[in-house]
C-alpha cells in the first residue's frame, strides 16, 4: 500500500497560546530540513492546526519516517492513504481497501472517525462515520465496533484530498529546535555529555559545542570522534558550532602550581570559565554539562558546587539525577553509545590523580588558584584566541 | 621537515610504481581470463609480473600465486595446507611473537582441532634451534615462523630452523612470514628449506592490497577463496593486474643495487641506536649485548627496525609529540596498536612490565636519511625531559 502523505501530530506546541503560529512555523522549518537529506518531493504545509507532509512521486518511506523521527515537536507520524473525492461510493472501496492492506487478518475492534474540514462535502461527519462503519462491518464479518476503546480508530479527513489514516508511529516529542534560544554543552568524547545535548535540544534549545583537548597527550583520533559525537546529535538538533580549544598549557601550568589531588576540580573550574566565555560570545543562555550526582569525584555535590561557583550563566545539567544504566539506555538510542567507548584517552583523564578529592573545599580551592595568577590569564586568552571552529551538520 | 619513520607500517610507493600502475589502469583494464585480445594483455601483464618474483626468489612462475596481501598469505597458506594435510597429522608449530596475521589463523585452526605449539624466544626476539626440535612431532605437519619481526626487528635463522624441521620428517611443510624481510633480504626458499613464503606489497614500496604466495608445487593445498578457478584453482578472483605489476615493479627497484643499499640502512640504524642509548632512561630492545662491536651486533636485526622503550613516558604521547615535530612512528605494532592490548611480543621478549606502554618503533625504509635521523635524536632530547616532568602519580 502507497502511503502518499503523512500527518504529523505534535503536543506540547499545541498548548502555547499565542506563540502557537511561532512554534508551528517553526516545526515546519525543522521538518522541511530533515526531510531535504531524503531522495524524494516533499511538501511540507500546515493549515487548520494540522501540519501535513505530502509526498510527490516516489519516494523511501523507511528513509522518511526515520527523518521524521529526529524531528523534535513531533509526537506522532501517521502514514496515510490520499485519495481524491470520487464520490461516496468510491470512498467505501478505497476505506475497505485500506482495512484489507493494513489489517490483513480483519478481526479488531474499530471506530471510524470522520471529519469534514470541506464543509460543501454532501455528507456530513456522523453520517460518513455510520454509513463507513456500516460498510466495514458488511465486508469484514470478524470486526466490531467499539466506540470507547476501538482498537483501530480509522480516520477519514475530507480535505480538497481524502486523508485516510489509523497507525501512528511514535515521535520524539520535544519542542522544535530553535523555539528556546540556544545554550553551549560541554561536549567531551563520553557516554554522558552527547546525552546531555542531546536531552537539552529536545527541549528546543539550539545547541554549540566546546571540545577541549590536549595535544599531545590527546590524539587526533580522540578530537575525530568528539566531531563524529556532535554528527550524531546534529542528526536531531540541526547544525552544531563545535569550538575546540587547546587545553594542553593550561593543564600543564595547573599540574605544576597546585596540589595533584586538585588538578582535575580546579581544571573543570577552568573548563567552565572557557565554555562560559565563547557561551556569551555567541549569544548563548546557559551551559550543559553531562553531570550526574557522585559518578565520578568532580561530580560530588561538593565538587558541583565548587566548579559552579565560576559561571555566571546558568548551568544546565539533565543528567543530574541519572544512573550510568539510564544514561547509556539514552546512548544506544540515539547512536552515540558505540562512538563514545571507543578507547582514546580525553584530557580529563591524562593526569588524573589516584585519590582525587571528593569533598574540595571553595576557600581551599581558591587559594590555591592564587598559585597560578602569574601566567594563568595569558593562557586564558590565548587558549580563546586559537580555539578552532568546526561546523558539524 | 617531514620525517616518515614508520615503513614497517607502509611505505611511500614508488613514483614509477604509481605512475605504471596508473597508466595499466587507463588501457589495459581488460580482464586476464578475457579470451580476446584486451584480455591477452591484462594476462601478459600478470606473467611479466610473475617472472620478476619468481626470478627474484628463483623458484617456478607457477609457484608465485596472487593474494590480497600479507594476511591473505597466511591465512591461505596456514589454513590451505593444514586442511589437505590432515590425514598426516593435526600439529601445528609457530612462535609467540608472530604477526596476528598468523596467531590468529592459529587460533582458528585450534577451533577446527589442530593442536598448536607457540614457541618461546630468547631475549632478542630469536627461537633457538633446540626449542624447536624439542617441540616436533611425528603428527607435526606444519611450521610456520616469520623472517623479520615486526615490531622488534629480530631475525630468525631460518635455514637452521627448517633444516631441523626437515631433518626430523622431510614432509614438514616450513612457512615463512617474510612481510617484513622481502625486500631486506634476498630470500631463496629452495635453497633455505622453504616451502611457502608470504610476501606483502605495500611493504616494499608497492601499492596496498596486494602480496603474493610462493608456495612449492609439491604443497598439498586447499582454496580458500572459490569461484572462477584463477591461478590454477588456488586462489579465484578476477586477478588486480595494476597492483600486481606495481608490485613486481616495486620488487625489481628495491633489489637494484641491494647490497649497498642494505649496508647504508645498517650504518644508518647503528648510528642511530648509538644516539638513542646516550639520551636518559632510553633501551633499545633486541639487539643482542656481547663484544662485538655495535655495528656487528646491529647485523644480527633487520637493518630497518628499533624498538625503543623510553621510561617514565607513554608511547602514544611520545607519538604524537613526535608527529607534532613532523615525525611520524609506531607505538608498539602499527597493526596491532588502535586497541590498547599490550604487546605480546614485547612481553616474550621480557620487556619490563612499566616499559611495555613506553615502547615505540622507527622503522626505516631505503629513502630515509641521515639528516632525518639526526632531526628525530635531536627531537627526542628536547621532548623527553618536557614529556618526564609531567606523568600521571
Amino acid at each position: 500500500m502507497q502511503y502518499a502523505s503523512f500527518l504529523i501530530k505534535y503536543t506540547e506546541i499545541a498548548i502555547k497560546g499565542k506563540n502557537r503560529y511561532l512554534f508551528e512555523d517553526a516545526l515546519v522549518a525543522r521538518i522541511r530540513g530533515a526531510l531535504k537529506k531524503v531522495d524524494g518531493t516533499f511538501i511540507v504545509s500546515k493549515n487548520q492546526g494540522r501540519i501535513y507532509v505530502d509526498t510527490e512521486g516516489a519516494y523511501d518511506f523507511d528513509e522518511t519516517v526515520e527523518a521524521l523521527k529526529c524531528v523534535f515537536g513531533i509526537s506522532g507520524i501517521c502514514p496515510v492513504v490520499r485519495t481524491e473525492d470520487e464520490g461516496f461510493e468510491k470512498l467505501k472501496e478505497d476505506v475497505i481497501r485500506y482495512i484489507e492492506n493494513v489489517y490483513p487478518e480483519a478481526d479488531q475492534t474499530f471506530k471510524v472517525h470522520a471529519r469534514r474540514a470541506r464543509k460543501n462535502y454532501p455528507m456530513e461527519s456522523m453520517e460518513l462515520n455510520r454509513e463507513l462503519g456500516g460498510a466495514i462491518l458488511d465486508r469484514f464479518p470478524n470486526m466490531k465496533v467499539d466506540v470507547h476503546d476501538p482498537q483501530i480508530l480509522l480516520t477519514v479527513e475530507i480535505r480538497e484530498h481524502i486523508y485516510i489514516y489509523s497507525k501512528v508511529i511514535p515521535g520524539p516529542g520535544g519542542m522544535p529546535v530553535g523555539t528556546n534560544g540556544k545554550a553551549m554543552l560541554l561536549l567531551s568524547g563520553g557516554i554522558d555529555s552527547p546525552v546531555a545535548g542531546y536531552m537539552i535540544s529536545k527541549r528546543g534549545v539550539k545547541i554549540d559545542a566546546v571540545y577541549f583537548h590536549a595535544p599531545p597527550y590527546t590524539s587526533e583520533r580522540a578530537k575525530q570522534k568528539v566531531v563524529d559525537l556532535a554528527g550524531k546529535i546534529a542528526k536531531y538538533a540541526g547544525t552544531i558550532y563545535l569550538h575546540v580549544i587547546n587545553f594542553t598549557d593550561i593543564q600543564l601550568y595547573i599540574y605544576e602550581k597546585c596540589p595533584h589531588d586538585e588538578l582535575t576540580i580546579i581544571m573543570r573550574r577552568y573548563m567552565m570559565k572557557i565554555a562560559e566565555q565563547i557561551a556569551k560570545e555567541t549569544e548563548c543562555l546557559g551551559l550543559i554539562t553531562g553531570e550526574s550526582i557522585g559518578q565520578v569525584a568532580s561530580q560530588t555535590m561538593q565538587s558541583l558546587s565548587v566548579t559552579n561557583e565560576v559561571c555566571t550563566l546558568p548551568v544546565y545539567r539533565p543528567l543530574i539525577g541519572f544512573d550510568k544504566q539510564e544514561i547509556v539506555t539514552i546512548s544506544e538510542q540515539i547512536d552515540t553509545y558505540e562512538t563514545s567507548i571507543l578507547p582514546f584517552e580525553d584530557c580529563c583523564t591524562i593526569f588524573v590523580a589516584k585519590h582525587p578529592v571528593t569533598k574540595p573545599n571553595l576557600k581551599v580551592i581558591k587559594r590555591h588558584e592564587r598559585n597560578l595568577e602569574e601566567k594563568i590569564d595569558e593562557l586564558f586568552e590565548k587558549a580563546i584566541e586559537t580555539k578552532e571552529l568546526i561546523i558539524v551538520e | 621537515m617531514q620525517v616518515y619513520l614508520d615503513n614497517s607500517a607502509t611505505t611511500r610507493p614508488f613514483d614509477d610504481v604509481r605512475e605504471m600502475m596508473r597508466e595499466i589502469e587507463a588501457e589495459n583494464y581488460g580482464n586476464p581470463s578475457s579470451l580476446h585480445m584486451m584480455g591477452v594483455r591484462s594476462e601478459q601483464e600478470l606473467r611479466h609480473a610473475r617472472e620478476i618474483l619468481a626470478g627474484l626468489l628463483k623458484v617456478k612462475e607457477k609457484e608465485i600465486c596472487f593474494t590480497s596481501g600479507g594476511t591473505e598469505s597466511d591465512n591461505l597458506a596456514l589454513i590451505g595446507c593444514a586442511r589437505a594435510n590432515k590425514r598426516s597429522g593435526q600439529h601445528l608449530i609457530t612462535t609467540k611473537i608472530e604477526h596476528p596475521a598468523v596467531l590468529e589463523t592459529m587460533k582458528f585452526l585450534e577451533t577446527e582441532g589442530y593442536e598448536v605449539t607457540y614457541l618461546d624466544v630468547d631475549a632478542n626476539g630469536c627461537v633457538q634451534t633446540d626449542t624447536l626440535q624439542n617441540a616436533l612431532r611425528k603428527d607435526t605437519i606444519l611450521v610456520s615462523v616469520m623472517h623479520v619481526n615486526n615490531e622488534i626487528g629480530s631475525l630468525q635463522q631460518i635455514r637452521e630452523l627448517s633444516a631441523a624441521a626437515k631433518a626430523f620428517n622431510p614432509a614438514i611443510l616450513f612457512h615463512v612470514d617474510a612481510v617484513q624481510s622481502f625486500g631486506k633480504y634476498r630470500i631463496y626458499p629452495k635453497r633455505w628449506g622453504i616451502d611457502l613464503l608470504s610476501v606483502s606489497a605495500h611493504k616494499i614500496h608497492g601499492p596496498k592490497g596486494t602480496g603474493f604466495l610462493y608456495a612449492d608445487e609439491k604443497v598439498k593445498m586447499q582454496p580458500v577463496l572459490f569461484g572462477g578457478g584463477q591461478q590454477g584453482g588456488r586462489r579465484s578472483g578476477t586477478e588486480n593486474v595494476p597492483a600486481i605489476a606495481g608490485m613486481a615493479r616495486a620488487a625489481e627497484e628495491i633489489y637494484e643495487d641491494f647490497e649497498n643499499k642494505i649496508e647504508r640502512l645498517y650504518t644508518l640504524k647503528t648510528g642511530f641506536i648509538e644516539e638513542l642509548e646516550r639520551l636518559d632512561q632510553v633501551r633499545v630492545n633486541a639487539i643482542p649485548v656481547g663484544d662485538e662491536e655495535l655495528s656487528v651486533r646491529v647485523k644480527k636485526s633487520a637493518p630497518h627496525i628499533v624498538s625503543a622503550s623510553v621510561g617514565g613516558i607513554r608511547a602514544e604521547v611520545l607519538l604524537h609529540a613526535l608527529e607534532e615535530k613532523g615525525i611520524y612512528v609506531s607505538s608498539g605494532s602499527a597493526c596491532a596498536s588502535n586497541k590498547p592490548a599490550l604487546s605480546k611480543t614485547l612481553m616474550a621478549i621480557g620487556v619490563e612490565r612499566t616499559l611495555l606502554d613506553s615502547t615505540i618503533r622507527f622503522s626505516f625504509s631505503m629513502e630515509t636519511t641521515k639528516e632525518e635521523l639526526d632531526y628525530t635524536i635531536e627531537a627526542l632530547r628536547e621532548l623527553l625531559p618536557a614529556l618526564r616532568r609531567y606523568t600521571r602519580h
